[in-house]
């Protein structure tokens, strides 16, 4: 049980450091993922059945994310078309594309075909370790090069023009950088991120559905905020770190609220729903914190003055 | 270093709300020219500066940068050459990003690769720089830049545009946020890297003191034209009755602008 959420909780990790790119290191909230997460599965599915080598499908699926973050970024940035459409634009459209990778069918099993996960496991097994722990070793250690990567390209040039992106435009601009440039990077990259989360998604669940990638934006939001929720910093070390023990909580919570659930007669059905409202929790917990430091911080800066009257 | 020829904006045109911001301003601006420009709200100043920076696009006209047209640049290229400093001292600096990030991204103009450029020597060079400033921002290289006071972010954001060695400096009333001690250190801090690197120069502002004391030439704007432009002997002869009289004499009429006359 507590392998499974670490292990959906990293996996799905990637997918947060996606969304955490462009909705807060950007401030380009991009619904595309809800069509780059499928298309990273279907992709995989495709070529794997087709006999190519799953980790060169991976490498497929991500090539195939970052082109999906292109096309939001070519039509934010030539059409002029505000950021939530120009992502429902693409989302859209993949639902199509992603139908027609998989052959038109809704779903493909993957559990006769070779895939990254049981190539692990059996490497593992070899060395007498479970397939549980296997997966959670191999994933620990996907996931914390995939972030250690990010830390270092924060840390590039580039990466902290891309930082500066979310927070000041103009400044972005006065260092004779293109901010549209910026954000091809940014949704690429993001979007890849996605695209390889759905490729380990599909093999970690046996099969590729188009259908996969449905509200996953907003699980990938509500890990971000639980994130920062339980951290703060202005550290990128720090900043990815927390990114993923949101994803992890998420994914316990998520755990929790089926194994309540059952109970009180939830349905699998009604995760979104849950979801949504762990979002305006945190929103509404967020705001009233915020409210009560500015009003002790206010008050304090009264106090030092003294009072003529 | 600056030529405009014939540039005008008009906002809205051929609707009822339009608006001839910018009236055929011709204008040469000498390499090492130090000028500033003073003039009513709604004069022209910022439009003006806009259309030299790319912000906005001319109506019609040229501005020519460094023998270069510039006209249909973007304004991203354009920020290349020049370092323009803004009112609000947020807009210089990327607030949620530490100080030494915030000055290596400026550093150099133009696209930035995926190179590592922060390193200990660089940090060693930005200390010596930020001594310079005098305001102990040498020991905070890894703080926010957000929790910096406005007088601290703009002397920031002044010396980030030197470094980055611009052809061209437009000061858009880049003091009128500080308080007054602030302020002065501020346009002190101008002055000084403006006579040393021997910056070209221009300067909005508010205050006709600071336009009478500093630069080596003087422009007066209203109603999107510039209606006077001195320099030489003229310029240090120049004080705040004798300006307005000018105004008077010109318009035929009394500033309208209060604050002009009531900055000290």
């Amino acid at each position: 049980m507590i392998e499974g959420i670490l292990v959906e909780g990293l996996l799905y990790g990637i997918m947060v450091l996606g969304v955490f790119i462009t909705f807060r290191v950007l401030d380009f909230p991009d619904l595309t993922v809800d069509g780059s997460f499928p298309l990273g599965a279907v992709i995989f599915a495709a070529l794997v059945s087709s006999g190519v080598a799953p980790i060169l499908a991976i490498v497929v699926a991500f090539v195939g994310g970052i082109l999906a973050g292109f096309v939001t970024a070519a039509i934010h940035n030539y059409l002029k078309v505000p950021n939530l459409l120009a992502g429902i634009l693409t989302m859209t459209m993949l639902g199509s594309i992603n139908n027609r990778i998989l052959g038109n069918k809704a779903n493909v099993s993957l559990i006769r075909q070779p895939s990254l996960l049981k190539d692990v496991s059996a490497w593992f097994e070899s060395v007498g370790i479970t397939q549980d722990l296997a997966y959670l070793v191999f994933f620990v250690l996907a996931v914390f090069a995939i972030k250690i990567a990010l830390d270092v390209f924060f840390r590039t040039d580039l990466g902290l023009t891309l930082g500066a992106m979310g927070n000041n435009v103009q400044m972005v601009v006065s260092t004779g950088v293109n901010p549209a440039t910026l954000k091809f990077v940014g949704l690429g990259l993001s979007n890849g991120l996605v695209a390889i989360a759905g490729a380990l998604a599909a093999q970690y669940q046996g099969f590729a559905d188009v259908n996969l990638g449905q509200g996953i934006i907003i699980a990938g939001l509500a890990s971000v905020m639980i994130g920062e929720f339980v951290l703060k910093s202005n550290k990128i070390f720090l900043l990815t770190l927390r990114v993923l023990v949101g994803s992890i909580l998420f994914r316990a919570l998520m755990y929790l609220a089926r194994l309540i659930g059952f109970d009180i007669g939830l349905l699998p059905t009604d995760q979104k729903l849950i979801t949504g409202i762990t979002i305006i929790i945190l929103l509404l917990v967020t705001t009233v914190k915020n409210e009560k430091s500015k009003t002790k911080a206010a008050l304090a800066a009264v106090s030092k003055v003294p009072n003529d009257a | 270093m600056l030529k405009l020829e014939g540039l005008s904006k008009v906002f809205y045109p051929g609707t009822v709300n339009e608006n001839i911001a910018i009236n055929t301003i011709n204008l040469k601006v000498g390499s090492g020219d130090f000028i500033t420009v003073i003039g009513s709200n709604g004069a022209g100043k910022s439009t003006l500066f806009n259309l030299i920076s790319g912000t906005l696009s001319a109506s019609t006209g040229k501005i020519q940068l460094a023998g270069q047209d510039v006209t249909r640049q973007a304004e991203f290229r354009r920020a290349r050459q020049i370092g323009r400093i803004f009112q609000s001292p947020l807009l210089g600096t990327a607030g949620n990003m530490a100080l030494e990030d915030n000055m290596v991204i400026s550093l150099k103009k133009g696209f930035k690769s995926l190179r590592i450029s922060l390193n200990e020597k660089r940090r060693a060079e930005f200390r010596t720089q930020l001594e310079a400033l005098g305001m102990g921002l040498e020991h905070r290289l890894k703080d926010n830049v957000g929790l910096f006071s406005g007088g601290q972010r703009q002397a920031l954001t002044l010396l980030m545009m030197v470094l980055s060695k611009p052809d061209l400096v437009l000061l858009d009333e880049h003091t009128a946020a500080l308080d007054p001690k602030n302020a002065q250190l501020v346009m002190d801090l101008t002055r000084t890297y403006i006579e040393r690197y021997q910056l070209t120069t221009i300067m909005i502002t508010h205050n006709m003191n600071h336009a009478i004391a500093y630069g080596n030439r003087l422009l007066m704007m209203d109603k999107g034209q510039i209606i006077y432009d001195v320099d030489g002997q003229e310029k240090l002869d120049l004080s705040v009755e004798k300006l307005v009289e000018k105004f008077h004499a010109i318009r035929n009429k009394a500033l309208e602008n209060d604050e002009m006359l009531l900055s000290d």
